[in-house]
């Protein structure tokens, strides 16, 4: 039985790609703000390039949920092959989507000294969601925090145009 | 880097576009980063080498493959089972030299370059540089020294994608510290 490994290939792009951000980078509020910027504006672009392939043949959406539905669904299954936990809203454009076991943070140790690193592998996905969403015609902001390990919480506030 | 977007993908080849395109990001920002072509693939080749040093881990518990006998061995279980599993394509091995050191991998299509197009002033990039640091470092870590780098590349003009591998030496495994 043979089974594709490309995802792990990205896991380990990703790190790789985060202590590159870092390695030259000073320590501070500053520079580390540089680099969660940095890495979130890459992964936007690459939110971007995902969608602009993978939506060609998919119905318009109804409304802003039916959009962010296709993100928690569709675009996490094909991302992280899983789908988001959770997602609540306000009904006033902020949605809260839950990972109980975001696959990016599953190779940090859970450990609570590690609490303080995860942004960093937050940072990338928060670009992506941002980056795929802003490609369906919706402008957001994207946040992540964590709690527990590997437990994250993404929060989308979308923008009015 | 600029792309054409003209076929539909289906959510299996997802994935990869997802390596794919993170790739893609990363030899932009080094780019951007660095003065000249040298040394973004000097940067890319460093980079590779740390993930080639991790990913064999990964590689030997999925693949359950067993020690290799000899090079040729090695060249068969890379292309055969490893650029399979984690690129979705399998190279051809080819161009032995005479002492059986040296051979080829023929890549017919290149998935990181999927749609990428090398702009004008960067004519020495190599641009999936990344693959010569993965297997290089991958092979340290059996303890096998080689020598990896791309001799025909489809974005310069090429037909076809070649790596090229040299084996250099035989490492000694490392034996543990004795009084400092």
């Amino acid at each position: 039985l043979f089974v594709m490994a490309d995802e792990a290939l990205f896991q380990f792009l990703h790190n790789e790609v985060i202590q590159y951000i870092y390695k030259s980078s000073e320590h501070g509020e500053m520079e580390n703000g540089r680099c969660i910027t940095k890495l979130e504006n890459m992964g936007f672009r690459v939110g971007q390039g995902l969608i602009e392939r993978f939506t060609k043949d998919t119905a318009r959406f109804k409304d802003e949920l039916d959009v962010m539905k296709f993100i928690c669904k569709d675009f996490w299954t094909c991302v992280f092959k899983k789908q988001i936990d959770n997602l609540r809203t306000n009904h006033q454009g902020i949605y809260v989507l839950q990972d109980n076991k975001f696959r990016l943070l599953t190779q940090l140790s859970a450990g609570k000294q590690y609490l303080e690193h995860a942004p960093k592998y937050l940072a990338f996905t928060c670009g992506l969601v941002r980056g795929g969403l802003s490609n369906l015609g919706v402008k957001s902001i994207v946040t992540a925090e964590v709690s527990v390990m590997p437990a994250c919480k993404f929060q989308v506030m979308i923008q009015k145009m | 880097m600029s792309r054409q977007s003209n076929r539909t993908t289906d959510s299996k080849k997802m994935n990869a576009e997802l390596f794919t395109l993170t790739y893609g990001a990363l030899v932009t920002q080094l780019c951007k980063d660095y003065e000249n072509d040298e040394e973004v693939n000097k940067q890319l080749d460093k980079m590779g080498y740390n993930i080639g040093v991790r990913l064999i881990e990964d590689f030997l518990a999925r693949s359950s493959v067993g020690r290799c006998q000899d090079f040729r061995e090695t060249a068969d279980v890379i292309a055969k089972v490893a650029f399979k599993m984690y690129l979705g394509i399998t190279p051809s091995v080819t161009n032995w030299s005479p002492a059986g050191d040296e051979f080829s991998l023929i890549l017919e299509s290149n998935p990181l370059v999927d749609f990428v197009e090398l702009p004008d002033n960067h004519s020495s990039l190599v641009y999936s540089n990344l693959l010569c640091g993965v297997l290089r470092g991958a092979l340290e870590m059996v303890q096998m020294a080689v020598e990896v780098k791309f001799s025909q590349d489809t974005l310069r003009g090429d037909n076809v994608t070649e790596i090229r591998m040299k084996f250099i030496k035989r490492m000694e495994e490392n034996l543990p510290a004795g009084d400092e």
